[in-house]
C-alpha cells in the first residue's frame, strides 16, 4: 500500500495510531494520584514531541544514512522559525504560508551550506557546518537585527502590516480559522485528557513526513546513501557521482529542520536567535544517537525521551523527593535524597550526559539496539534460538528489507 | 600605528587561550588519534581550580574585634580568614591576593589526575572506534563534567581577581615610546600572554629536547614502528594526555581574572578551539599555536570600529569565515600533514 | 594514433608517472584489443597497481594519456570513467559491508541504468524488479545466490571478492580491470574464480588482469605484458613471454615456468 511493503505499511499504521492516541496514553495516571506529574499528555509537551520528532527524522536522513555528522542543523531550525513569524507580521496569523516559506528558505539555506560543507568529509565537514551555524547565530544577533529583532527576539507587533488580517480573525496562530492553542478537555473518571488543535496539526504533519522518510529509507536513493556511509570511494568507482546524492540528502534534511522550526513558531508566535545556537544542534545529535541513528524509529524515540525528561525530570525537586522517600527512616531518607538530588531537577542534564555516555560506550545502536538485545535474550530463553544472532544487532541499521 | 599595536595586544590574550587549548587538543589528537570534545571542560576545570583556591583562602570565621565598635557601640564582629589566623595577617593577605597564580600549584596535580583518569578510564577504549563515536562520547563527558561543576559552584559566573600588583592597566604605549595614554592595556592580560608563551615554549622544548618527547614525536609520526622497537608508547601517550590536561588547566587558571569562570565556558572555548585546530591543520602543533594567535588577533582587528563600519558584523563571524575559507582552499589547514583524518 | 584496425579498446600512450623524484612508470605504451584478456605481470613494486590506478582515474599521469574508445580518460573523475564502461575489482575487496549482498550488487546496476545520479528517493527498492532479477541472476553465476540476504561484511574474504566481481559484471563493462582477483584465495576458490572468468571471456568481455599466480595468468590471458621497474620489458602471447629470457631473468630470477 502507498508504495510500501506489507511490513512497512503495518509499521506506518502502528505509528499513525500511536501518534493520534498520544494524548490518551501519555496520560496514564489519574489527576488525583501523586504520579500525575509524570503525565506528559499536555499540549505544549506533546507538540514538542512531534516537532522534535520531525527535526530528528530529518537529521537522521543525513547522519543516520550517510554518516555525515552535522553540528549545525539548528541554523535551519532558526531559519524556519523566523520565516513563519515574518509571515505573521506581513500577512496574518495563518500558519500555512509561513510553513511553506520555512521549508523553501531552509532548503535554499541548506543548498548553500551543503554545497560548501560537503566538499569536505569527516570532522572537517562537522566543523564547517558548525562554523556556518555559529555564523548565522552571531549574525542574527548583530547585523541581521532588522530581520531577527536581535536579542529581543522576533514577534508580532500591533503596527505590523498584517495585510490579510480581517476583522474578527484569530489573533494567535491558526490554520484557516482553526486556532492552534485551542483544546478540548475530556474527563474520564479521574483522568483528564487534552485534545489540542496544535498537537493534532503537528502530529499529522509529523506522520506525513514520517511516511516520506520511510519512502526515502526504502528507495534506491536511501540505499545509495547507506552505501556512501560505508564506502564512498567504491561507489564512485561503480559509476555513481556521490556529490549530488549527498547534497540532496543534506537539503532534504535541512528542509525537515526548517519545517520543525516553522512549527515551533506555529505553536508559539515568537522566536529568537538562541534557537540557532550550537547547543541546539548538539541536542539533535544527542536525540539521534540516544535512540539509534540510522533506524526509522530510534531517533524519534530519542527525541521523545529527551523532551520528556527535560520537562518531567527537571520538575522533580527536593520537596518531591521528600514526598517519595518519606516512608524511609530520617537518616536513610536524607542520604538517599542527597544521592538522588544532583541528578534531578536542575541536574537532569547530568543524568542526560551520563546516559548519553553509557549509550555511546555500550550501545552504539541506541535504544533500538538495546530493545533488540532484550528481545533477543527473551527469545533465546524461550527456546526460539534465532539462527542469526549476529544479524539481529546489525539489522537495526536497516530494518526490514 | 599605536592603534594597530593595541589591536594586536587585544588579540593576544584570547589568542593565547585558543593556542593553549588547541595545543592540548592537537597533542591528544596527534598522539592518541582521539578527537577530544571534553578538552574545553578541562580548561573550565582549571578555571574552577582558581575559584576553589580563592574560596579556600578566603574561608573565614567570625571574630569579635575588641578594638573596634559598630555604630551601636557594640564590639564589632569581623570576618577573620583562617589563613590570617594561621600565618599572620601579612602572609594571609599575600595568599588571598595571589590566589590565582597559587592555584596553579593545585591545578597541576588535579589536572594530571583528571587527565590520566580520563584517558585510562574512558578514552583508551575508544582508540579503535570511529572518530564520530570519539566525538560523541567525549561530548557526553563534557556535559557531565560541566554539570558536576555547576552542581558545586552554581550557574553564575564567579569573579576571581588578579593579584593587585597586576590588577590595573599598564601604559604599554609609553614604554614603547608612543604618546603616553594611547596604548593602554590591562596588566593581567599581558601576564597571561607571557605565561602562555612560557607554557607553549615549555611544551615544545619538552618534545624537542627530552628522550621522552622524542619518543612521543616519533610515535606521532608512526605509532606502529615505535611500538615494534619495544618502547611502551601507550604509557607515554597516557602521560601526554595528562600533560595536555595540565596545559588546558593552567590556561584556565590564569584566564579566571579575565573571564569570571562559569560552568559552560569550556564549551564556548572548545567550539572556537576546534576551529583553531582545523585552521592550523589537524595534528600540527606549530599550526595550532600559530592559528590560535592568528585568529585571536584577526578577531580583535575585526572588532575595530573602522573595520566594523566597513563590513558590518565582521567581528561576529571573522573566525568562522576564516575557517571556512581555509578549509576550502587548504583542506589540510595551514600546516596540516597529509592523510590526517581523511578517508 | 592508429586506432581501429584491430579494434583497440584502450590505448595507453607514452604514460609516465613520477612520485617526487621516483619514476613509478616510464614510457608505458599499451594497446588492449577488444574481447581479449590482457595480463600485466611483474615483480612487486614494478608499478602494476600504479598503472591500473592511472587507467581508472585515481592517479593522473605525469605525462602521456590514456584513451578509451576515443575518449581521453586523463582528468576524468572515477564515476565518469566508470560510466564510459570501465569497471574495476580491487586488490583488497572494496564493498559496502553494511548492505546485504544483493544490495551490494544492485548499487552498481543503478549506476548502469540511471547514470551517475538520479533523484529516485520516492521509488521503492522493492519495485526495482529488473535490477533485482539481474542481480540475483549474477549472484547465481558467482555462487552467492544463497547468501544474497546476508550482510556483506560477514562474508569470507573469498566470497567478498566474488561478490565484488558480481558488482562489476552486472554493469556489463566494456573493459574490466582485475587487480589480483585470486590473491588470498584457497586453491579451490582460485579454480572456481578461473572458471568464472573463463565464462565471461566467452561472452567477449575485454579484461586487464594483474596477477601473481602464474597458473591464473596462463589459464586466462591472451596476451601478457611484463612490467619491471616501471617499464614494459616484454609483451606478447603467453608462450612468447614464457620463453623470453629477459622476462625469466627480471621476473622469475632465471627459474623456468
Amino acid at each position: 500500500m502507498l508504495g510500501l511493503s506489507r511490513k512497512d505499511t503495518g509499521f506506518l499504521i502502528a505509528v499513525i495510531c500511536l501518534t493520534l492516541a498520544t494524548p490518551i496514553f501519555l496520560q496514564p495516571f489519574p489527576e488525583t494520584s501523586s504520579l500525575a506529574q509524570f503525565n506528559a499528555g499536555y499540549p505544549d509537551l506533546m507538540q514538542r514531541f512531534a516537532i522534535y520528532g520531525i527535526f530528528v527524522m530529518g537529521f537522521n536522513i543525513l547522519f543516520g544514512l550517510t554518516g555525515y555528522l552535522s553540528f549545525g542543523h539548528a541554523a535551519f531550525l532558526g531559519v524556519g522559525s523566523y520565516s513563519v513569524v515574518w509571515m505573521y507580521k506581513l500577512l496574518d496569523y495563518n500558519v500555512l504560508p509561513g510553513l511553506v516559506l520555512a521549508v523553501i528558505m531552509s532548503g535554499i539555506f541548506a543548498l548553500f551550506i551543503g554545497f560548501v560543507s560537503l566538499r569536505r568529509s569527516g570532522i572537517y565537514f562537522s566543523i564547517l557546518t558548525l562554523a556556518f551555524a555559529q555564523m548565522s547565530y552571531n549574525l542574527a544577533y548583530s547585523v541581521f537585527t532588522p530581520l531577527t529583532n536581535g536579542e529581543t527576539g522576533l514577534q508580532v507587533y500591533l503596527n505590523d502590516p498584517q495585510v490579510l488580517m480581517s476583522e474578527g480573525a484569530p489573533t494567535s496562530p491558526h490554520l484557516f480559522g482553526l486556532v492552534m492553542n485551542e483544546s478540548a478537555k475530556v474527563a474520564v473518571g479521574d483522568w483528564i485528557f487534552t485534545f489540542n488543535v496544535g498537537y493534532y496539526f503537528t502530529a499529522i504533519i509529523a506522520i506525513l513526513v514520517f511516511y516520506l522518510s520511510l519512502r526515502i529509507f526504502r528507495s534506491p536513493f536511501g540505499m545509495i546513501l547507506r552505501a556512501i556511509k560505508t564506502n564512498r570511494n567504491r561507489l564512485n568507482y561503480a559509476g555513481i557521482n556521490t556529490k549530488p546524492y549527498m547534497l540532496t540528502a543534506f537539503v532534504i534534511s535541512g528542509m525537515y529542520a526548517g519545517l520543525a522550526g516553522g512549527l515551533l513558531a506555529a505553536m508559539d508566535p515568537l522566536t529568537g536567535a538562541q534557537r540557532m545556537q550550537w547547543t541546539a544542534s548538539g541536542e539533535v545529535v544527542l536525540m539521534a544517537i540516544l535512540g539509534g541513528a540510522g533506524t526509522m524509529m530510534g531517533p524519534i524515540l530519542g527525541a521523545g525521551f529527551i523532551k520528556y525528561f527535560e520537562n518531567i525530570f527537571s520538575k522533580i525537586n527536593e520537596s518531591v523527593l521528600h514526598q517519595w522517600f518519606g516512608w524511609m527512616p530520617d537518616g536513610v531518607q536524607d542520604f538517599v535524597i542527597g544521592v538522588v538530588s544532583p541528578f534531578v531537577g536542575e541536574g537532569w542534564h547530568l543524568t542526560l550526559g551520563l546516559l548519553f555516555m553509557v549509550v555511546v560506550i555500550f550501545l552504539p545502536g541506541g535504544i533500538v539496539q538495546g530493545a533488540l538485545l532484550v528481545v533477543g535474550m527473551f527469545r533465546r530463553r524461550n527456546g526460539h534460538d534465532g539462527p542469526k544472532k549476529q544479524e539481529s544487532a546489525s539489522s537495526a541499521a536497516q530494518p526490514a528489507e | 600605528m599605536d592603534a594597530i599595536i593595541l589591536q594586536i595586544l587585544n588579540g593576544l590574550d584570547k589568542g593565547s587561550a585558543y593556542a593553549l587549548i588547541a595545543l592540548g587538543l592537537t597533542l591528544i589528537f596527534g598522539t592518541l588519534g582521539v578527537v577530544n570534545f571534553a578538552h574545553g571542560a578541562l580548561f573550565m576545570i582549571g578555571a574552577f581550580c582558581a575559584v576553589t583556591v580563592q574560596k579556600l583562602v578566603t574561608l573565614s570565621f567570625e571574630e569579635v574585634d575588641p578594638t573596634r565598635t559598630d555604630f551601636l557601640g557594640n564590639p564589632l564582629k569581623v570576618q577573620m580568614p583562617y589563613v590570617d589566623a594561621l600565618f599572620g595577617p601579612s602572609a594571609g593577605e599575600f595568599l588571598i591576593n595571589w590566589s590565582v597564580p597559587l592555584a596553579i600549584v593545585l591545578a597541576i596535580p588535579v589536572m594530571l589526575v583528571v587527565g590520566i583518569t580520563m584517558e585510562r578510564g574512558l578514552i583508551k577504549h575508544f582508540y579503535k572506534r570511529p572518530h564520530a563515536e570519539q566525538i560523541l562520547v567525549t561530548f557526553g563527558l563534557a556535559i557531565v563534567l560541566q554539570e558536576i561543576v555547576r552542581y558545586f559552584f552554581g550557574a553564575n559566573p564567579i569573579p576571581t581577581g588578579a593579584p593587585s600588583a597586576f590588577a590595573g592597566p599598564m601604559d604599554i604605549g609609553a614604554i614603547l615610546g608612543f604618546t603616553p595614554g594611547t596604548v593602554i592595556y590591562p596588566y593581567w592580560r599581558f601576564v597571561y600572554f607571557i605565561f602562555s608563551a612560557i607554557v607553549i615554549g615549555g611544551v615544545f622544548a619538552f618534545l624537542q629536547f627530552t628522550t621522552f618527547g622524542m619518543v612521543v614525536r616519533a610515535g606521532m609520526n608512526d605509532r606502529e614502528t615505535v611500538g615494534l622497537l619495544g618502547i611502551n608508547i601507550d604509557r607515554r601517550f597516557t602521560i601526554m594526555f595528562g600533560i595536555a590536561a595540565v596545559v588546558a588547566g593552567m590556561a584556565g587558571v590564569m584566564y579566571a581574572p579575565i573571564l569570571s569562570p562559569n560552568f559552560h565556558m569550556g564549551m564556548d572555548f572548545l567550539v572556537l578551539s576546534f576551529v583553531v585546530v582545523v585552521v592550523g591543520g589537524m595534528g600540527s602543533l606549530p599550526g595550532a599555536v600559530a592559528a590560535g594567535f592568528l585568529l585571536g588577533i584577526l578577531q580583535s582587528f575585526a572588532s575595530m570600529n573602522e573595520v566594523k563600519s566597513l563590513i558590518p558584523g565582521i567581528d561576529q563571524v571573522i573566525i568562522y569565515l576564516v575557517a571556512i575559507i581555509v578549509l576550502l582552499t587548504r583542506p589540510r589547514g595551514l600546516m596540516g600533514r597529509r592523510g590526517v583524518m581523511e578517508e | 594514433m592508429s586506432t581501429t584496425e584491430k579494434n583497440i579498446v584502450l590505448h595507453v600512450d607514452d604514460v609516465h608517472k613520477t612520485f617526487g623524484g621516483l619514476h613509478a612508470l616510464a614510457d608505458i605504451d599499451l594497446q588492449i584489443e577488444e574481447g581479449k584478456t590482457h595480463a600485466i605481470i611483474g615483480p612487486n613494486g614494478a608499478g602494476k597497481s600504479t598503472l591500473l590506478n592511472v587507467v581508472v582515474g585515481r592517479l593522473s599521469p605525469t605525462r602521456g594519456a590514456v584513451v578509451f574508445n576515443g575518449e581521453v580518460l586523463t582528468g576524468k573523475a572515477p564515476h565518469q570513467i566508470n560510466q564510459l564502461g570501465i569497471a574495476r575489482v580491487f586488490q583488497t575487496p572494496e564493498i559496502f559491508p553494511d548492505l546485504s549482498v544483493l544490495q551490494n550488487v544492485m548499487a552498481p546496476a543503478f549506476a548502469k541504468r540511471d547514470g551517475s545520479f538520479k533523484l529516485n528517493f520516492l521509488s521503492s527498492l522493492e519495485r526495482q524488479t529488473d535490477i533485482r532479477d539481474e542481480a540475483e541472476h549474477i549472484l547465481h553465476d558467482v555462487g552467492l545466490y544463497e547468501r544474497r540476504n546476508t550482510h556483506a561484511g560477514a562474508l569470507s574474504r573469498g566470497d567478498k571478492r566474488r561478490m565484488e566481481l558480481a558488482m562489476c559484471l552486472i554493469q556489463h563493462p566494456r573493459l574490466l580491470l582485475l587487480d589480483e582477483p585470486t590473491a588470498g584465495m584457497s586453491r579451490h576458490d582460485t579454480n572456481t574464480t578461473i572458471a568464472l572468468l573463463q565464462k565471461i571471456k566467452e561472452r567477449g568481455m575485454t579484461k586487464i588482469i594483474i596477477e601473481h599466480d602464474m597458473h591464473v595468468v596462463f589459464s586466462l590471458a591472451d596476451r601478457i605484458s611484463v612490467l619491471a621497474g616501471g617499464r614494459i620489458i616484454a609483451e606478447g602471447e603467453p608462450e612468447e613471454v614464457r620463453s623470453n629470457p629477459k622476462v625469466q631473468e627480471a621476473y622469475l630470477g632465471g627459474a623456468h615456468l
